[in-house]
């Protein structure tokens, strides 16, 4: 079926089947290739992106409930990678691998999005559905902190 | 886009237009096609007028740009940052006006098989040499043109200086110089007093794209028409198809074709063959899904259908409670156990696992005429090329292995299976195939980390002092990945935190037990060290209890005096990890240094909460020492906290000190997970455990609250950095959790215990 939606500002038209998951949507039909596949069953967060500004792991969420819907993915979470919070990750160079932290990105920005000043509690339940196998968790915390002060 | 090529700010502003809402799909559409990425490290005409190219890694172009060969791959580790840092220091060159290239698989870069921590371990002198080469053949350049001696001129941020006439030159000018040229035999190394990049903390290369999506992994890579393929393999090691219908599957939209890859060969080491099975390719990933879903396959189980590894482990404990092969041997054990004022002993235990990279195996091959392109997160670009050669039977320099960014690699990417399985559906489909393994494949397909069990016995005097250790370990070995008859542990194997015990124990025998492999059994980021550090920190923390004597100091009592050990004194065949003993020594002083900060950092010896404890743990592995305190808690419901961390290394020379520190913290968690949760188990042959549910890794939640690192300043060559943190995790936790609770983990993972 034809499902049109917003993709980082722009609508697009893409021709899939219904219960394809956004996450296949995204990167085989529309080339975004930014947002990952780790675990296919939500349990992992490497997918994660903001539909109408909500985090979601798009690997879990079907494409044909994306129809009509506003989607951010990390390409298009700033214009030239100034987001306080893509700032932060490479002033502290959190990435280390950096497969997971296209996920850890949008999720971080999702949080502050809703609270601008998150605890490292707040900051364990927004982030503990992201998997970073490579243990970056320290640097995140530290870097939502960083992004925190500077857009707050 | 150029797949591995680093990306600046700049550039993706360029590449993206710059503009508002529409720009993102600017860079979507670059992204999608990595067609080429840069991967191909040889210059295409590289007359001399045209660039310099000194040796393989270093090729320097008119415009003044110097391009560095990366010729190891990146997977986390930063070898992409740090690599050109050793290079470009030793070129005098400019770091803005570098360039990197990412090398194909290919025997004229040496060694590329990025394991074992050896990237800049056995690596500093070659780097160094490729970028002292091009310095003093830049010189030789202008000192000719100039007519002075190559001895008054002098490299300065990316140009030659004569002082004395005031003349300088850039690299890029000199480029037209350069011809006839010959290099110099043995290039002069910089006095590291004068190192510029060599022991800072540089930026992250890739830190940029990384944090805008624009990094491409494996499964990133595309290319036009491409085909997407998912497999169906035999759950159990060694089976096979014995029929199977694919008209249900071929039914699903978006499926193209169904292939059947070939049966590994029965009796045959596995290799780094595919595993065989049923691939469904289609035009998008989620439709090969649903079609493998969709197949009907019956399987024939093959030799292992009946491997059960609660009953694998009971054998596996009873082959430790037999005598061994003894493959070390001090003194007079059994006497010094029968005199002893006091005996103890303890069985350990640590099951397989997963090396689960983030980013599960994938890789894209286009076969031609003109042989195959393959293009995968592969840590062995060149095993990749020999082994897609060997299964197209195709010559091997038809093959170009392209090596793109891995999404963590911790061993499972040491094999390339993977990359071979999309080879030969390429070739079979007549179109680009991408195979991407799901998570379910990873955990349940793998190279397992070797399941162990080990007994251990000792002796103390009536001082509380060691007098006798006897040690067994038994596993199934790597070696039964290519050699059916292997049966037990090898020497390589136990050179891994066995035979290179470090204590000043007068009576010391460490022997091997056998035991065959059910599974395919690989590296696993630290390998056989995990579970012999496991056992002997944590025994050794037993042993301290029982004489009464703070852990530290009975640490330092077992290190004994500052000396050199060389396990060939006591009749073992020990490789040091492939470096001199001279270069590289077992140096007891220096593990007992690395003892000492760590325990000064974590204040050890403060008072400390009810529920609460501190552990220690030190152990040498890929030539660095690592100590590790850990703190942790039981909560009022029993269950484990790992609350604080503390890590210090020794690693000699430390090219990029922000990425070692990532390296510790990283391997702290690493070492988390597997201590807490990490197993592999079986029954009637196939693997339980099929995504992060059943095979759970340290979360957020669960991340102590800091990890604090420290690099000792030691002025000794480097040593490996990106295994040696994760062998002490388990025991400093396992200790700690005694020094809280009084109970004992001996076993892994910790969970069992019924406390995570
Ligand atoms: S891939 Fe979606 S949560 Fe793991
Ligand atoms: S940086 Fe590698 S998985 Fe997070």
């Amino acid at each position: 079926m034809a499902i049109t939606l917003t993709i980082n500002g722009t609508e697009r038209t893409l021709e899939a089947e219904p219960d394809m998951p956004l996450l296949w949507a995204l990167r085989d039909l529309a080339g975004l290739t930014g947002t990952k596949f780790g675990c296919g069953k939500a349990l992992c967060g490497a997918c994660t992106v903001h539909v109408d500004g909500e985090p979601v792991r798009s690997c879990s969420f079907p494409v044909s409930a994306a129809d009509g819907r506003d989607i951010t993915t990390i390409e298009g979470l700033s214009a030239d990678g100034s987001h306080p919070v893509q700032v932060a990750w490479r002033e502290l160079n959190v990435p280390q691998c950096g497969y997971c932290q296209s996920g850890q990105i949008m999720s971080a920005a999702a949080l502050l999005a809703r609270n601008p000043a998150p605890s490292d509690a707040e900051i364990a339940t927004a982030m503990s559905g992201n998997i970073c196998r490579c243990g970056t968790y320290t640097r995140i915390r530290a870097a939502i902190h960083r992004a925190a002060g500077e857009s707050s | 886009m150029n797949g591995l090529r680093r990306i600046s700010r700049r550039e993706f502003l360029q590449r993206t237009g710059q503009a508002g809402g529409g720009l993102v799909f600017a860079l979507s559409v670059g992204a999608g096609c990595s067609r080429t990425p840069d991967t191909d490290a040889a210059p295409v005409s590289a007359a001399a007028t045209d660039a310099f190219m000194p040796n393989v890694y270093v090729n320097i172009r008119t415009d003044g740009i110097v391009e560095i060969v990366c010729h190891r791959s990146e997977m986390g580790q930063g070898i992409r940052t740090c690599l050109p840092q050793v290079i470009a220091d030793e070129l005098d060159a400019d770091w803005d006006r570098i360039e990197l290239k990412q090398a194909l698989g290919d025997e004229k870069y040496g060694d590329q098989n990025t394991d074992g921590s050896t990237s800049i371990r056995r690596h500093f002198d070659l780097l160094r040499g490729a970028g002292a080469t091009a310095r003093e053949m830049l010189i030789a350049a202008a000192a000719a043109e100039w007519g002075v001696p190559a001895s008054e001129c002098a490299t300065r941020e990316h140009a030659v200086h004569h002082e004395a006439s005031g003349r300088s030159a850039g690299y890029g000018d000199l480029v037209a110089l350069t011809d006839g040229v010959a290099a110099p035999e043995s290039p002069t190394f910089k006095d590291p007093a004068n190192y510029r990049y060599i022991g800072k903390s540089l930026d992250t290369i890739d830190g940029f794209a990384m944090s805008v999506g624009a990094a491409n992994y494996g499964i990133d890579t595309t290319l036009p028409g491409m085909l997407h393929a998912s497999i169906e393999r035999c759950p159990t090691h060694g089976g096979a198809v014995a029929a199977f219908d694919a008209t249900a599957a071929k039914a699903v939209p978006g499926v193209v074709d169904v292939i059947r890859l070939p049966d590994p060969e029965a009796g045959k080491a596995p290799g780094f063959l595919p595993l065989g099975g049923i691939a469904v390719l289609a035009t998008n990933t989620w439709s090969a899904m649903q079609g493998r879903a969709a197949l009907e396959i019956e399987w024939a189980p093959g030799p292992n259908g009946a491997y059960d590894s609660e009953k694998y482990r009971e054998e596996l404990a009873a082959s430790s409670q037999k005598e061994g092969r003894i493959v070390l041997d001090r003194g007079d054990v059994a006497g010094a156990l029968a005199s002893a004022a006091r005996t103890h002993s303890a069985d350990y235990y640590a099951p397989h696992l997963a090396q689960a990279p983030m980013e599960p195996p994938a890789a894209l091959a286009q076969v031609g005429d003109d042989g195959c392109d393959v293009w995968s997160c592969t840590q062995n670009p060149q095993a990749t090329r020999d082994t897609v050669a060997g299964l197209l039977g195709i010559d091997k320099t038809r093959v170009r292995a392209h090596v793109t960014l891995l999404g963590g690699g911790f061993g499972r990417k040491s094999k390339p299976d993977f990359a071979a399985e999309a080879a030969w559906l390429s070739r079979e489909s007549g179109q680009p195939v991408k195979v991407t393994w799901t998570r379910e494949d990873d955990l349940r397909h793998g190279y397992f980390h070797s399941v162990s069990a080990q007994h251990l016995e000792a002796g103390l005097d009536g001082a509380g002092k060691v007098t006798g250790w006897h040690h067994r370990t038994a596993f199934p070995s790597i070696g039964s990945t290519f050699d059916v008859n292997a049966a037990g542990p090898s020497g390589g194997e136990l050179g891994l935190g066995f035979t290179d015990i470090p204590y000043a124990i007068p009576n010391l025998r460490m022997e091997a037990c056998d035991a065959k492999p059910h599974v395919r059994i690989g590296w696993l980021r630290s390998v056989c060290n995990i579970y012999h550090a496991f056992a002997i920190s944590s025994f050794a923390d037993e042993l301290a209890h029982l004489a009464k004597t703070d852990p530290p100091a009975f640490l330092k009592q077992l290190l004994g005096e500052p000396r050199r050990v060389d396990p060939a004194d006591d009749g073992a065949e020990y490789g040091n990890y492939g470096q001199g003993l001279d270069t590289h020594p077992i140096d007891t002083g220096r593990i007992a240094q690395v003892l000492d900060t760590v325990a000064g950092m974590a204040g050890w010896g403060r008072r400390m909460p009810p529920g609460s404890g501190l552990g220690i743990a030190v152990h040498r592995s890929f030539l660095s020492t690592v100590g590790v305190v850990a703190e942790v808690a039981a909560d009022t419901d029993g269950r484990m906290r790992v609350v604080e961390m503390w890590m210090a290394i020794d690693a000699g020379l430390v090219v990029n000190p922000d990425r070692v520190k990532a390296q510790l913290e990283g391997a702290g968690i690493f070492g988390m997970s597997l201590a807490l949760h990490g197993e592999m188990s079986a029954t009637d042959g196939a693997i339980v455990q099929g995504n992060f549910d059943t095979y759970p890794v340290v979360r957020m939640s669960e991340a102590p609250r800091a990890i604090h690192t420290h690099i000792l300043p030691v002025d000794a060559p480097p040593g490996g950095v990106g295994e040696p943190g994760v062998p002490p995790v388990a025991p400093a936790i396992a200790n700690a959790w005694f020094a809280a609770t009084g109970s004992r983990l001996r076993e892994m993972p910790f969970r069992k215990a019924g406390i995570t």
